[in-house]
């Protein structure tokens, strides 16, 4: 917008000097900082990512002997991540002649579903208690409502306990999703084991692989 | 009675005191953004649901990156001024016999950025002159058992600052095995509690279908 002074002709010679504008045209100066501006502020507040916490069981270390943990076959899942974002599950324990692996995947009506379908009754109760929060039924300080929740999961005793084993070529977005997955449907036990022989067999007939012939000795 | 006449001036607004205010908010923006110095490889993380934010402090970060390489950083964050950068190399330095000169330590300490050199390169890559000899030499942190740099890095680390936690930050794409083993020598290490480096996204539908046994 600078402005174009255009001298006004055939008045007859005498010219007037202009008085002195001594306006600077600052238009483009704000266009400039308001777009510097712009740019900093989404920078600054878009350039921090966000962690998942996750806690693993502690190590056994070699020379310990532990009793392994005891837990109901018929609550028990195994969910197994395949290559190319495949997820196999079963339930109850390994058995090469009876189990079956059934193939998933990580859309909504995939794994969550099957994940929703044995966890309905303590997602209903969370997702409850939150509703009732919102409303303004129960009157807990925002800080307590996860310590609530946690209370809630961890007196649970109907949800599935899931075993989550990665097949080794699986990638690590797949770890991540699994476990996003746990908290969407709010699972309340959940653990990371090591795949075993039979089940990494499984895998390989599923994917049409020939078996990896091991000793069952380790 | 004289007519008044109005001023045939065109509408000015005086912009003086909004150039100042916008000066005053970009000065702010430019001093408190963090530029963060250029990583060695690019890590495209995973997307997740969790929104909890990323400390800024007290944190060690491994990086594992498509190519399956290991990157280490440590003290990256506003607690580079306790100078714990500088001791952990110390340490790493006494074990394998190497001495390195305060110069190098004062180095190591100002870049700030992550490193995937075994210690044996360091000197070499503290000395690079520009980022292609550093990446030349960055072949990851080495993580097998016969020399296994990592563990070592991550012991000095929880040696020299107690209250470090523990981030990683690994590809989508990255195979998982390797997370695997990170996540074993993190765990050799008594370290149980990580957090994995995220981006934020939607949960997506939930659909709860009606109770159809039971």
């Amino acid at each position: 917008m600078a402005e174009i002074i255009q001298e006004e002709k055939g008045k007859g010679g005498k010219k007037k000097p202009k008085k002195g504008d001594a306006h600077v045209d600052m238009t483009p100066m704000v266009d400039l900082m308001s777009l510097l501006i712009t740019f900093f502020m989404l920078t600054a507040a878009f350039s921090k990512p966000k962690v998942m916490e996750i806690v693993l069981p502690e190590k056994i270390k070699k020379d310990e002997i532990v009793e392994p943990p005891k837990i109901a076959e018929s609550r028990t899942l195994n969910i197994i991540l395949g290559p190319q974002d495949k997820v196999y599950w079963y339930p109850g324990k390994a058995d090469p002649a009876v189990t079956v692996l059934q193939e998933t995947d990580f859309s909504a009506t995939g794994i969550r579903q099957i994940l929703l379908d044995r966890n309905r009754a303590l997602f209903r109760k969370i997702d409850d208690f939150e509703q009732k929060v919102i409303r303004g039924e129960i009157d807990i300080k925002q800080d307590s409502v996860a310590n609530a929740i946690k209370q809630l999961k961890k007196d649970d005793d109907t949800g599935p306990i899931v075993l989550i084993k990665a097949y080794k070529t699986s990638k690590y977005k797949n770890f991540v999703d699994i476990i996003d997955e746990m908290s969407i449907v709010g699972i309340a036990r959940y653990t990371f084991t090591d795949i075993s022989w039979i089940e990494e067999n499984l895998v390989n007939s599923a994917l049409g692989i020939a078996p990896v012939v091991q000793t069952p000795a380790q | 009675m004289p007519k008044i006449k109005l001023a045939t001036k065109s509408p000015r607004i005086d912009m003086t005191p909004m150039v100042d205010l916008f000066t005053l908010l970009l000065t702010f923006f430019i001093l408190t953004a963090t530029f963060r110095p250029q990583e060695a490889a690019p890590v495209d993380t995973p997307f997740s649901v969790s929104e909890k934010p990323m400390m800024d402090a007290n944190v060690m970060t491994v990086i594992i990156s498509k190519d399956n390489r290991v990157f280490f950083n440590v003290d990256n964050g506003p607690d580079t001024i306790l100078k714990f950068r500088p001791k952990i190399l110390t340490e790493m330095g006494k074990r394998y016999n190497i001495e390195f000169t305060p110069d190098e330590l004062r180095k190591f300490e100002k870049s700030g950025t992550s490193f995937g050199v075994s210690i044996q390169d360091m000197k070499a890559f503290l000395a690079a002159k520009n980022s292609d000899e550093r990446i030349a030499l960055e072949k990851g942190v080495p993580i097998d058992s016969a020399d296994n740099q990592l563990a070592l890095w991550i012991l000095f680390a929880r040696q020299v600052n107690p209250s470090v936690q523990t981030m990683i930050k690994g590809d989508a794409d990255s195979d998982f095995p390797i997370i695997r083993k990170v996540l074993d020598i993190l765990q050799d290490k008594n370290v149980n509690r990580f957090n994995l480096i995220t981006n934020l996204r939607g949960a997506g539908e939930i659909i709860v279908t009606e109770e159809t046994t039971e």
